[in-house]
């Protein structure tokens, strides 16, 4: 069970992020969580949106790079120690973990972190025999709301 | 001077107006010897910029025995045609002129090129052998894509393709939108525009939905009036499915046709049947012999207008010493990649634009549009290349745009020694042109 998140990519220049965000708000487009990544040359605003078709599209039509991606919205206990015990069951099952980030609300008791695999199958697998909640993109609408 | 297409010489193997390309050495030898005296003759009788320049070199038009004698004679340049604007070159009468090219240059005054009816034919010629040796016919449908006016772009391709017999389509540059729209509606066969004019052609097909091999019968391209690579050229091919050809021209001798490409793509063979070439050291103005680099210099042996005699083109090229096996026996020079022009300066190292688009190009993510920049610091100038990257190339993965920065770093740096700052910037936000396009923004303080 995976989620579709959206990558932008950044030049290096002031009111670059404002004017993707400015596009998206005339979409009615809303941002649920989002991540930056940068160097020194450029960077990439990672999101999570409530319509990723439409948020492509209308970034696209600006002439935006838009990259779309399967991502795993992951529940994580809200404890010390429970980030760690997530990871080493993906450690156990030798799935590499690219990036992760946070969404802002809390699923009951639990965070809430996207991931982003190398291999989404074979994480989804082992999260699923730790016993690991992923949530569904409806899930994810209802709790951001 | 028109020649006429016949019923039966459709598919024909060579085309008839291609006939000239295949004289044999000697007979051609003999044709530029004539030609050469009678425009030595023709100009020193009614140029007086050429005369005294003999004159101080004590030179006559009767010590033109050979070709070889050639190099008795004084060297034209591009400020001579400036200074003797508008029409201190001029060896017609006023009342043989029938058409003004100007050009503006980079910089002041223009350059005024009067042409009599005869120069236009030859030069029409010259663009009709170039279109026919790339293997367009009567029948094709020729997009010209080159601004129509002063410059020579527009109305050399017209002429030459209404020479062949086919549908000629004057969109000149400019209102892209409708460029692509004509282009499939018409069923364009051939199209014919600056370089970096056919890239924004692209650009905009592409934002339409057009794609060249589904939805147009576009099969020729040619292309020329500004420097371009052959990394260029595979870019072009691979994503269109046409096939380009170079066409090579200058208002001072004629305009687009005075040399161009066949098939075997070793250069570019020169209409020296017209146009005679010489290759100097331009350093100490000597003949270098067939097979050395050096600057290419044209006479003109066949014009009346404005006879150009040992102009330097100032462009960097060789003559080929062996034979193209296509059998045309006009002599074959090299691509022109690098304007001595054009050549920057760049911590102390000559660097040619084309070398950075050869280098660019050679990483398939990289789009082919780029921009050069320089910038005076306190220290070292600064020398950034911003290059657009595909959409398709582009991650969410920062390590993986890294790497691409990296290897475009590695491709530049291993053909000019210098390590520039690359910029991956978005698709669609470097300058595009419609005409020439200005790829170097030089903003260093003269010294």
């Amino acid at each position: 069970m995976t989620i579709k998140q959206i990558s932008i990519f950044l030049e290096n220049r002031p009111g670059h992020l404002a004017e993707t965000c400015r596009t998206l708000a005339e979409a009615r487009v809303n941002i649920i969580t989002l991540s930056l990544a940068d160097t020194r040359e450029f960077g990439i605003v990672r999101m999570i949106v409530d319509d990723w078709e439409k948020a492509r599209d209308v970034l696209a039509a600006k002439g935006r790079v838009v990259n779309v991606r399967d991502v795993v919205a992951v529940t994580v206990p809200d404890r010390p120690g429970g980030m760690a015990e997530i990871l080493s069951a993906l450690d156990a099952a030798q799935v590499n973990v690219e990036y992760s980030y946070a969404f802002a609300f809390h699923h009951g008791e639990k965070a809430v972190l996207v991931f982003r695999f190398e291999d989404n199958a074979k994480a989804l697998t082992a999260l699923s025999a730790a016993g690991i909640d992923v949530l569904a993109f409806p899930d994810i609408i209802s709790e951001a709301r | 001077m028109v020649y006429p297409e016949l019923p039966h010489d459709v598919n024909s193997p060579t085309h008839p107006v291609s006939a000239m390309d295949y004289m044999p050495v000697g007979p051609l030898r003999a044709l530029q010897l004539h030609r050469l005296q009678w425009t030595v003759k023709y100009a020193y009788d009614r140029v007086p910029l050429f005369r005294k320049r003999c004159e101080e070199r004590g030179v006559r038009p009767e010590h033109i025995r050979t070709l070889a004698d050639i190099k008795l004679l004084p060297f034209s340049k591009k400020t001579d045609l400036r200074d003797e604007y508008p029409m201190g070159l001029r060896a017609a009468p006023m009342d043989e002129i029938v058409r003004f090219h100007c050009s503006s240059g980079t910089t002041g005054k223009p350059i005024c090129v009067p042409n009599t009816i005869n120069d236009i034919a030859v030069w029409q010629n010259g663009a009709m052998r170039c279109l026919a040796m790339g293997g367009v016919r009567a029948g094709d449908v020729l997009q010209v894509s080159y601004g129509y006016g002063l410059f020579t772009g527009g109305l050399g391709l017209h002429y030459g393709g209404e020479g062949l017999g086919c549908a000629v389509l004057p969109t000149s540059g400019g209102n892209t939108e409708r460029q692509v729209m004509l282009m499939r509606d018409l069923g364009v066969t051939v199209i014919a525009c600056t370089p970096s004019y056919f890239l924004r052609i692209m650009d905009e097909a592409r934002k339409q939905g057009v794609d060249f091999r589904r939805d147009t019968k576009l099969r020729h391209g040619f292309f020329g009036a500004e420097p371009w690579t052959n990394e260029m050229r595979d870019t072009i091919e691979r994503e269109t499915g046409i096939v380009a050809h170079d066409i090579y021209g200058l208002t001072e001798i004629a305009g687009p046709g005075v040399a161009g490409d066949c098939k075997y793509r070793a250069g570019l063979h020169i209409w020296e049947d017209h146009f005679y070439p010489e290759i100097i050291d331009p350093e100490t103005l000597e003949p270098l012999p067939d097979g050395e680099v050096g600057e290419l210099v044209f006479t003109t042996i066949s014009r009346c207008g404005t006879p150009m005699i040992r102009y330097r083109t100032r462009d960097l090229t060789r003559l080929h010493t062996e034979v193209c096996p296509c059998g045309r026996t006009m002599r074959v020079m090299d691509r022109i990649s690098a304007r001595s022009d054009d050549m920057l300066i760049i911590h102390g190292v000559n660097v040619f634009p084309g070398q950075i688009e050869a280098g660019l190009l050679r990483v398939p993510e990289v789009a082919p549009h780029y921009q050069i920049v320089l910038e005076s610091t306190d220290t070292l100038d600064r020398f950034e290349i911003k290059v657009e990257v595909t959409p398709d190339a582009f991650s969410d993965d920062i390590r993986h745009l890294e790497d691409l920065r990296k290897r475009v770093l590695d491709a530049v740096k291993s053909i000019i020694g210098l390590t520039p700052k690359i910029t991956l910037v978005e698709p669609n936000t470097l300058p595009r042109s419609e005409g020439k396009i200005k790829r170097v923004v030089d903003n260093r303080k003269k010294n």
